[in-house]
């Protein structure tokens, strides 16, 4: 049993419901635990970034000191909440200055920042310690035969970790294939979606997520699986304003990489918040269950 | 006397904007460069020329994307996105208008939500957000309309929840920036 | 006779003086014990400075000298030559480096003044029990082994053979020539490349004093200078070369075709070939892991042999002097040579690293080299440029710094690619009409013609584009994209992002080192710099010696360069070796090995552990002795000694311990 102290984001209960259910499902069964940090706050993201760049990291370091209380590595599903709390992680480790100024403004709530802890995003916890090997061996339907289009976004792979690569990436490929499903190779699966700037400038940057679509779309997939909650919301929740703008046709459905592991595990749809998907994910539910009761009615079949 | 080159070196990020060669390649990476007023590397030669006024009231930064894709490609190790971030930040708290975006307007109510309730409410920031820029909207009443759907979709999929949740701790945030502030403006 | 030590001090200008208090050190020194005269300096190894010493000592009566200054490796020998011209023994001097080791490493200056003064203690405390050795001279073998055959070889190896001294050309290909044979034209003169070296390339084969070892690679190199003894594989051709004629028959009659490494992958090759038709020497070789025969051999089979028996059906016979021997041996030789110069020249970079640029993954994005080959008339497309369909492009981006410049790859800049790029783009207005767009960040065009190459390629209408590209895609944003490569970049000049569809891309690699380079460096016993290249005994002052004595480089392999720096290093190197030859003799330290006879006991693990056989076994006697002449003073055998028998001059126990006593105390 693995521990982790878990940062879910503040989309997890809203936007990205979807990722923080099926996180939260998929934890017992690939024997990890995720202790919920205790009363977090939002890691402060772009935007706070944006406005006051050493204060967002005083807002981030809370959730640090917490995390160092817990004694675990930090981890999040969240690609955003990733970048944002390793990058003030990194900044307090290397600036000294800092670090005191930041600590002397956490003492008044009594807490205290050493610079001990790992951030650790969950694909990189699924990759690394959980392993693709040990994945499937639990996988109970295996998604034989389903096209899957990997989509990394942007802040999972970049800057460089050291993780991955950051122009064509195999991690997520490597956890999709695992489960039986088919990798598709999209040339965009590592450029950006639009991020955060889909509500304040959703005409400039609409083009780069319908970009996304067509690649995917372009070679065969029959859905897209991602990490990101800001990278899922703007390709499932933007898709019909994408094809009244730019008059086409695309009906893929969006799954986090969490709920394509859930159902391959066996998983109740519900549970992985299956119903929160916009575009809906009927017809690959249903290719995964017919698949399946074909496969129990047809045994000898099956190997080919 | 500090330059803005100095002001922008003394940001988390800004440490290596001496070594720019000026090559191009984070301009050439940028999704969003044709939509800035300056590209990146040219802010980047802005900032060393000195040319503050210009730069902090550009739109250039807050059309970043946080992509990271002029970062990982640099030859030179600069680090253009957290560059951008800084000249938002260091815009933002000299009190700079920005025209011709409402990002920081966005920007500002995300993180009203977050110093009122501790986390993002979505449809709180949506609701602020909205309300900054009403004048737009009042001006296009058939994009505004069009929105609407995509609130109601995010709605029913229970993914737009109307009541914020606050953490316990929120006082203590309060406290823990107060207490920052004061600390960075004594140094 | 009773010591007495003269200390002096040197400020190094502000080298030293800039951090630790010298004065205060002279002041300290003075206090010694047996120090006479204790006093400091600007620049002790100066004019004056050396005369300050010699004054002194004969002022003072001095019989010991002390020098805290730089490295010994620096002026060792200086200080030491000085105090010989005033009549001591060289060996009663002591250096105390007080630069590297103390005002270099730190800015504390009060640890680095106490540092100073333990290290002066120290050398003050050994010099004390110096005794007084005569420098050794031995002879030096005129022989000089060339590593590598490119033109850096081939140079260095004509020079010196001109002069009647004898050259082992050991090239680990099977023929010489290099880099500069894959070449077209050269810059900035546009001389054909096979033009200008295939003269060199024949003089060298067939030179009496050059002794060729083509396809052959040193396997161990022991010795030192003047007297290195050098092993090397002569690997198997398989062919007799005595008997090949070189006529390629055999050539036309073999099956297999395999990817040609001269043509960079772009032609095809047999199993029996030739490397490329100006090959010196001009002789065939089988490659056996693709050879039928010899790969069929391994499971007991006897196929083909074609070329060995002919196709009678066609009345084609085979090979008619009977040069091919399936049975033939790598065969190991031993020479013995006085220096060695190192030329093992270059490796390309390979851009299949950089995802973005589409090398490998995309058709028609061709490296520097490859592109040489499809713009050379000997080529596998006879000099045409073509696209991978064969029609003729009508577009080409050529991208500078690829692999160089770029702190993920290579952060040097390697030299060369500005030039070639504008001799492509020269060369592809010579064969075709197709516009050419080179994409640069700074053009460096420094040698002699140079900047009025660029003029001339500025003038004949190739478009240059300050910016480095940031992708080369396929995936079309627009219909005139369609079916072309896109180059992604900013134009820096205009401040603006930009597309531009191409037919193809040939990307400027650099220059980097080989991938054996650190195998070479452990065998010679030489170091590499930061960047992986050789590193020269000083950058400025002594380009072409290495640290080891006798060993000197020249041409890539000591850092990317063009032809004529290439030629003017190899002449270089070639006349450091010729200095050592005509001298004759090379003095080497006087420190030795002297083992006590009535204390040896015959164990003999002294000769066991002696790296360059400098001991023997005396039968009658019962105790080993050591040959002053081969001994380089390691100190191996010392510290083996089970029974403490073995001293080493110059390195007694009583002079390190005093050393250890001054330092501590």
């Amino acid at each position: 049993m693995r521990y982790y102290s878990y940062f879910p984001g503040c989309s997890a209960e809203s936007t990205g419901l979807g990722l923080g259910l099926s996180t939260e499902a998929i934890a017992a069964p690939l024997d990890i635990e995720l202790v919920e940090l205790e009363d977090w706050n939002c890691c402060g993201s772009t935007p706070y970034g944006s406005l006051d760049d050493e204060e967002s990291i005083v807002v981030a370091a809370r959730n640090l000191a917490l995390a160092e209380k817990s004694g675990f590595d930090l981890v999040t599903p969240c690609s955003s909440c990733y970048v944002t709390l390793a990058g003030a992680n990194r900044h307090l480790q290397e600036r000294p200055k800092l670090m005191t100024q930041v600590n002397e403004a956490l003492a008044v709530a009594g807490l205290e920042y050493k610079g001990s802890i790992r951030v650790r995003h969950l694909v990189d916890v699924l990759y690394n310690d959980v392993t693709p090997e040990f994945i499937a061996g639990e996988v109970k339907n295996r998604l034989d035969g389903l096209k899957v289009a990997p989509y990394y976004g942007c802040q999972l792979v970049r800057p460089r970790y050291g993780l991955d690569d950051t122009e064509h990436p195999h991690t997520l490929d490597d956890l999709v294939e695992c489960l039986g499903a088919e990798a598709v190779n999209f040339p965009m699966k590592a450029r950006c979606c639009g991020g955060s700037l889909t509500i304040s400038e959703e005409k400039n940057v609409l083009e780069l997520t319908r970009k996304i679509l067509q690649s995917a779309a372009q070679n065969g997939s029959q859905c897209i699986v991602t990490p990101c909650p800001l990278c899922q919301t703007n390709l499932d929740a933007y898709q019909s304003r994408i094809n009244a703008r730019f008059r086409a046709d695309f009906k893929i459905p969006v799954l986090f990489i969490t709920q394509l592991i859930g159902l391959a595990l066996g998983l109740e749809a519900k549970s992985l918040g299956l119903d929160t998907n916009i575009v809906s994910p009927r017809e690959v539910l249903d290719y995964i269950y017919n698949r399946i009761n074909y496969v129990t009615t047809h045994p000898t079949e099956e190997r080919e | 006397m500090t330059t803005f080159l100095d002001e922008v070196k003394a940001t988390p990020g800004g440490e290596h904007i001496l070594a720019c060669i000026q090559c191009g390649t984070c301009t050439g990476s940028c999704p969003m460069a044709s939509q800035m007023e300056y590209p990146p590397r040219k802010i980047i030669a802005m900032i060393r020329a000195g040319k503050r006024d210009e730069v902090l009231s550009s739109n250039s930064m807050w059309f970043c994307l946080s992509c990271y894709m002029c970062t990982a490609r640099c030859p030179r190790g600069v680090k253009p996105t957290e560059i951008a971030h800084a000249l938002e930040s260091l815009a933002n708290q000299q009190g700079f208008r920005i025209g011709g975006t409402s990002t920081p307007s966005f920007y500002r109510s995300f993180v009203s939500s977050i110093r009122s309730n501790g986390r993002v409410h979505e449809f709180g920031v949506m609701v602020k957000f909205y309300l900054s820029i009403l004048p737009e909207l009042i001006l296009h009443p058939v994009a505004t309309i069009r929105m609407a759907p995509l609130g109601l979709r995010l709605f029913n999929h229970k993914r737009l929840p109307l009541k914020a949740t606050k953490i316990k701790g929120r006082q203590d945030l309060s406290r823990i920036i107060q207490r920052f502030r004061e600390v960075r403006s004594s140094s | 006779m009773e010591p007495r030590i003269g200390v002096f001090i040197c400020h190094c200008g502000s080298n030293i003086a800039g951090t630790v208090d010298v004065e205060d050190v002279a002041r300290f020194a003075r206090g010694l014990e047996s120090v006479v005269v204790a006093c400091d300096y600007r620049f002790m190894c100066s004019d004056p400075g050396q005369e300050l010493i010699k004054k002194d000592i004969k002022e003072f009566n001095l019989n010991r000298v002390v020098v805290a200054s730089c490295s010994p490796t620096m002026h060792e020998p200086t200080f030491r030559r000085a105090i010989q011209e005033a009549g001591l023994n060289p060996y009663f001097f002591e250096m105390a480096n007080i630069r590297e080791h103390v005002s270099w490493v730190t800015e504390d200056k009060e640890k680095a003044t106490e540092k100073a003064k333990a290290l002066v203690a120290a050398a003050v405390r050994r010099v004390y029990y110096h005794e007084p050795l005569e420098a050794r001279e031995v002879d030096i073998n005129p022989n000089t082994l060339v590593v590598g055959g490119g033109i850096a070889g081939i140079q260095a190896a004509l020079k010196i053979a001109d002069s009647g001294n004898k050259v082992y050309l050991v090239d680990k290909n099977p023929s010489i020539g290099g880099h500069m044979a894959q070449l077209d034209k050269t810059f900035p003169t546009l001389d054909c490349s096979a033009c200008i070296l295939t003269p060199k390339m024949t003089l060298a084969g067939s030179h009496p004093d050059i002794e060729l070892l083509t396809y052959s690679e040193i396997e161990e190199v022991s010795g030192y200078v003047g007297n290195f003894k050098v092993k090397i594989r002569k690997k198997a051709r398989y062919i007799d070369l005595g008997k090949c004629t070189g006529c390629g028959r055999c050539l036309e009659i073999c099956p297999v075709r395999v990817p040609d490494e001269f043509e960079q992958g772009l032609g095809k090759r047999t199993a029996i070939y030739k490397p490329f038709a100006q090959a010196v020497p001009n002789k065939v070789l089988i490659d056996p892991e693709n050879c039928l025969h010899l790969k069929g051999l391994a499971e007991g089979k006897d196929v083909c042999r074609l070329c060995q028996k002919g196709i009678e059906k066609k009345g084609i016979p085979g090979c008619e002097t009977g040069a091919i021997d399936f049975e033939q041996k790598d065969e190991i030789i031993e020479v013995e040579v006085g220096a060695i110069i190192v030329a093992t020249g270059f490796k390309l970079f390979d851009p299949g690293i950089i995802y973005q640029y589409g090398y490998g993954r995309l058709d028609n994005v061709y490296t520097s080299l490859e592109f040489e080959r499809l713009v050379n008339s000997a080529g596998p497309t006879g000099g045409h440029i073509v696209l991978k369909d064969g029609s003729e492009p009508q577009r080409i981006a050529l991208i500078h710094c690829v692999g160089s410049r770029d702190e993920q790859y290579h952060e040097y800049c390697s030299r060369v690619c500005c030039m070639y790029s504008m001799k492509f783009a020269h060369l592809i207005k010579e064969h075709t009409t197709a516009e050419v767009y080179e994409f640069y960040i700074d053009i460096r065009s420094f040698g002699k013609g140079y900047e009025e190459f660029y003029n001339r390629v500025l003038e004949e209408g190739t478009v240059f584009i300050r910016g480095k590209p940031a992708e080369v895609t396929n995936i079309a944003e627009t219909p005139e994209e369609e079916g072309k490569l896109v180059v992604q970049f900013e134009d820096t000049l205009i401040g603006e992002q930009r597309r531009l569809p191409v037919d193809m891309v040939v990307l400027s690699c650099g220059l980097e080192p080989r991938q054996d380079v650190e195998a070479v460096a452990r065998l010679f016993n030489i170091s590499r710099s930061a960047d992986g290249f050789f590193m020269e005994k000083h950058p400025k002052l002594d380009p072409v010696a290495t640290m080891t004595d006798g060993i000197f480089l020249a041409g890539c392999c000591q850092g990317p360069k063009d032809i004529p720096d290439t030629v003017a290093q190899a002449s270089a190197a070639a006349a450091e070796a010729l200095a050592m030859i005509s001298r004759g003799k090379v003095e080497i330290e006087a420190a030795t090995a002297v083992i006590n006879e009535k204390l040896c006991t015959g164990c003999q693990l002294c000769k066991a552990v002696c790296p360059y056989s400098a001991i023997s076994f005396d039968e009658d006697k019962k105790v080993c002795q050591v040959n002053e002449a081969l001994c380089k003073g390691c100190g191996a055998c010392v510290g083996g000694c089970p029974g403490d028998a073995i001293s080493l001059s110059h390195y007694t126990n009583e002079q390190l311990l005093a050393q250890m006593e001054g330092a501590l105390t």
